[in-house]
């Protein structure tokens, strides 16, 4: 009877503690969705920055016209005159994924438009991404872990800088189709089930239509399996989690256009094959060890070793030679310039030109990351007590994103899952031990009536166990029961909860290690629990602030706030409803890739080149057109078929990333390709300035002239915000462009082309038929037409 | 059976030196007749002491690659007698995989004589063999009883794993075959 209702009691408990964890989790998911919409409240529901845009166009045309069409699209307004196959060079899983949800919520009757749901895409899979963690930790650790490691993802700033409402990109399906990946694989891993290791090839499949990064995954786990052959923990369920994924897992990349037969011809795939023909002699050598003797089997491995030594030779000169011939040795460029970080700054510049693209600097590791930082190392440690498939895989996988994160500040992204499933094993750890403490000094103080020796024997055996062990928890802190408190005291108010879930938590450890408490001394388990409260506050301080004002920024919209009140920049959306509503359907626009996107899905206008970058060439022309003088540049533009020319200016109002601050760039890369542009010409004394000490190419060129015409009209001298100087060439007019559209702050100029004169005049005709000896003559006479 | 070393029956013969050259001095041809005849036999013992020892490492190379190919027999003929001894089902699954890699081995020789085009009707016919049979491999590792990892898992729910895995594979497949 006793023992029927203990069982009863603790299974009771166990109910309780699953109920209650379920609750977590929905709390958490509100907790993930609601902490990015700071944009959404303090601007509008806009889609952001530039690339979301063009997912925002791809999806419009999918939701519009079916997924055949879409993925047989040819996109000809853009990157003209070559347009672009965009069924062919998108991932699609964003755009499917958010057609699929808009085409959902419709046949409900629900009447959600497509920008509603594309901007709400990110909140939603970044609550399903902490959800994924906590599977993927409770696989790794346990399900209290598991809590922790959700509920500082649904936080963590730098996954919340690329999945805010409104950040409609790649990255918002990505980073949850990743963490489900690598969770369906540990748990192959622990149960060697084959649904599961299914499962794991569609989900690696959703994560291949869904991001370039997923080369990641298919490079980070056969080196975890490589790890665990070479460790000697190779096992039945390791083959069973790896060889189905590779061979399935390959089928299914090479399903997606984007991929094709990338999937097995470049390097990135070749470690996937290397370590699949591994894997399969470790599994022979295992099977052929469990069926002979010793002896014999050392004999067969003589035997073996020579002959496959001279074969293994063979083929890898043969694949040796295949890689070497080519120049990039099978590898693309991007994953080229992650692997050696100088290979972009070298040989290609757009790779090297990108902000994304640059080494982080440390302060941004702490604001990305914040407390994270320091809890990882603990987590490292707390994961080898003790080691297993998962936590070998956990540890890997956080070393080599540390690794990518330095090479290039986007992928800090990836690393902000790894570090917060060791934070959270880290805390679950550390609070496990801190409360078993306080729960068996405060048992221990109840009983110490009834029972003296006992327990000075158990004190004695703490403080000597209690050594070892303080260097562990002194540097960790704790965040799940405070985190889960202060969720729960800012919403429900109910302290007994707090109590039920750390019985539930330490109930079965204690009753585990009654032989060796392993327990603190009471004053510093509440101190330290006191001490991760506070810590816990601040990191989720830290979260809220750096959502609401460093990452909510939609970037198409700018604010400003000065003495007089709150100061909205619209200039952008200005001027591209102006080119829609100006403009012939058919009118060609010229600018700096950076706005291309934008100029296609706002102003429907055919562009020439945008941020896909796909054609080095092209933007080449472009930039070669922007850094000539005013005719040459009107030659390109007219070979073209140019109508409108848009330049971003900051000067007026001090907006610091407008086209002059970017001009170098269009100057190196169009130099990279027509060699008459010089780098050099356009800086004095190795500076760059566009103010009266300026260079002649400089003050002459197309760029200067389109974003500084009538610039001294302003406020009669000239004075550049950004740059803090007058400009060198106040007063000119243009000869080959005509301006037609200036925003309202003058942030985006819109020019257009002079049509060719029809006839020239008499005088410089006759002369230009003459000999030269005229000219001179004739040169005073007459005005200097431009157009010869 | 080693063989002895049998010492030469002549014991070499051994001149004092110096009186040699002193009274080779004084009568040349007669000690240069005796010295060669020496140095003769010193060569004949050596060449036959070398000849012995190419013959015992002869004998001893013999002996190793007896053994070898005695232990390569005993090793396939253990093989051949463990191989014999698993259960009737696991050597169906067996047959199985063989077939399976085996109609990729043709498939890829008929690449090779004809050429790869259309490429993905070559890449789903490979990877489909071997998916099927990388999957009847775990299938077979999952139903074995002497694997102490999956005792408690019923061989159904085994071949059920099996059969979706390899649903899943063919609509791949057949998606992909052009």
């Amino acid at each position: 009877m006793a023992t029927s209702k203990v069982e009863g009691s603790s299974s009771l408990r166990h109910a309780f503690g699953g109920v209650l964890s379920v609750f977590i989790l929905l709390l958490i998911g509100v907790v993930a969705f609601s902490i990015r919409l700071f944009s959404v409240i303090k601007y509008e529901s806009v889609i952001h920055e530039f690339d979301p845009y063009f997912n925002y166009r791809v999806t419009q045309f999918l939701s519009k016209n079916g997924i055949y069409d879409f993925w047989n699209w040819f996109d000809d307004r853009t990157w003209y005159p070559l347009g672009r196959v965009i069924g062919g060079t998108v991932y699609p899983g964003l755009t499917l994924t958010a057609g699929t949800m808009w085409k959902l919520a419709n046949s409900l009757n629900i009447p959600l438009s497509v920008e509603t749901v594309c901007v709400f895409t990110a909140p939603i899979f970044s609550a399903f991404a902490a959800w994924a963690t906590y599977l993927l930790t409770k696989e790794v650790k346990g399900p209290g872990a598991g809590i922790t490691a959700a509920a500082i993802l649904a936080m963590v700033p730098s996954y919340i800088s690329r999945s805010v409402a409104g950040s409609y990109d790649n990255e918002a399906v990505a980073i949850f189709a990743l963490i489900f990946t690598f969770y369906l694989y540990i748990k192959t891993l622990n149960t060697g089930s084959l649904f599961y290791a299914t499962l794991n090839s569609l989900a690696y499949f959703y994560m291949v239509c869904s991001w370039g990064g997923y080369t990641f995954i298919i490079n980070l786990i056969p080196m975890h399996v490589l790890l665990c052959i070479v460790t000697g923990r190779y096992s039945s369920r390791l083959y069973i989690a790896y060889a189905p994924l590779v061979v399935l897992g390959t089928l299914l990349a090479a399903l997606v256009p984007v991929v094709g037969f990338n999937a097995v011809m470049t390097s990135e795939h070749f470690g996937s094959f290397l370590v699949f023909i591994i894997i399969h002699v470790v599994a022979l050598v295992y099977y052929i060890k469990g069926i002979l003797t010793p002896r014999l089997f050392k004999v067969a491995t003589t035997l073996v070793l020579t002959v496959g030594i001279a074969v293994c030779a063979v083929v890898v000169a043969i694949l040796v030679a295949l890689v070497a011939s080519s120049p990039t040795k099978g590898w693309s460029g991007r994953s080229l310039s992650l692997l050696d970080p100088t290979y972009a700054s070298k040989y290609i510049p757009i790779i090297a030109s990108v902000s994304e693209h640059q080494p982080p600097t440390w302060p941004s590791y702490f604001m990305d990351i914040n407390v994270l930082a320091f809890l990882v190392p603990a987590g490292i440690v707390a994961c080898f007590l003790p080691l297993s498939d998962a936590s070998s895989f956990a540890v890997l996988y956080l070393v080599t994103s540390v690794y990518f994160s330095g090479v290039m500040v986007r992928l800090m992204l990836v690393l902000a899952p790894a570090a917060c499933i060791m934070s959270g094993i880290a805390l679950s750890e550390a609070f496990g031990v801190l409360t078993r403490s306080m729960k068996f000094h405060i048992t221990k103080y109840f009983e110490c009536s009834h029972t003296e020796a006992p327990a000075k024997l158990g004190e004695s055996t703490s403080t000597e166990s209690s050594a070892p062990l303080e260097n562990m928890t002194k540097s960790d802190t704790t965040e799940k029961p405070e985190v889960a408190r202060k969720e729960k005291v800012a919403r429900r108010k109910q302290k007994k909860e707090k109590e039920l879930t750390e019985n539930a938590h330490v109930k079965p450890v204690s009753a585990k290690k009654e032989k060796r408490p392993l327990v603190l001394p009471l004053e510093a388990s509440i101190v330290s629990v006191f001490l991760l409260i506070v810590l816990g506050g601040l990191y989720v301080l830290h979260c809220v602030w750096a959502a609401a004002e460093a990452y909510s920024a939609p970037s198409i919209v700018l604010t400003s706030h000065s003495h007089d009140g709150l100061h909205v920049f619209d200039d952008f959306r200005e001027a591209y409803a102006w080119l829609r509503h100006n403009t012939e359907v058919d009118d060609k626009v010229a600018s700096w890739w950076d706005y291309g996107y934008q100029t296609t899905a706002m102003a429907n206008r055919t562009v020439i080149v945008d941020n896909n970058t796909w054609n080095n060439t092209h933007i080449a022309t472009v930039g070669t057109a922007m850094s000539s003088p005013e005719k040459a540049a009107w030659e390109i533009f007219n070979s073209l078929d140019v109508k409108y020319v848009l330049v971003v200016f900051g000067g007026l109002v001090g907006y610091p990333s407008d086209d002059i601050n970017k001009f170098l760039w269009m100057v190196r890369i169009g130099g990279g390709v027509f060699p008459h542009i010089k780098e050099a010409d356009y800086l004095k004394d190795g500076q760059y300035r566009v103010d009266a000490q300026a260079t002649h190419t400089m003050l002459n060129c197309l760029m200067y002239k389109l974003s500084y015409y009538r610039f001294v009209e302003t406020d009669g001298k000239g004075f550049d915000r950004v740059r803090r100087y007058e400009i060198g060439k106040k007063h000119f007019k243009l000869t080959h462009f005509e301006e037609v559209f200036t925003t309202h702050h003058w942030m985006v100029r819109i020019y257009k082309l002079k049509p060719q004169k029809n006839r020239i005049r008499g005088k410089s005709r006759k002369s230009k038929l003459g000999s030269k000896s005229t000219s001179s003559k004739s040169g005073g006479m007459t005005h200097k037409n431009p157009w010869n | 059976m080693t063989t002895k070393a049998t010492r030469p029956n002549k014991k070499p013969i051994y001149f004092p030196v110096p009186p040699v050259s002193f009274v080779s001095s004084l009568f040349p041809s007669a000690i240069n007749k005796i010295k060669r005849q020496n140095e003769i036999e010193s060569d004949l013992i050596s060449v036959q002491l070398l000849h012995q020892n190419k013959i015992r490492e002869q004998i001893r190379c013999a002996i190793e690659m007896a053994k070898s190919t005695n232990d390569a027999q005993l090793l396939i003929q253990s093989l051949r007698k463990a191989y014999a001894a698993t259960p009737t089902n696991l050597k169906i699954i067996d047959l199985y995989v063989v077939y399976a890699v085996a109609t990729a081995l043709i498939q890829v020789g008929y690449m090779a004589i004809v050429g790869s085009f259309p490429f993905n009707s070559f890449l789903s016919g490979v990877l489909s063999c071997v998916g099927t049979a990388v999957l009847a491999v775990c299938l077979r590792i999952q139903v074995n009883k002497d694997n102490k990892e999956f005792k408690d898992l019923p061989p159904e729910r085994a071949f059920a794993d099996f059969i979706l895995c390899n649903l899943v594979l063919h609509l791949v497949i057949m998606n992909f075959l052009g």
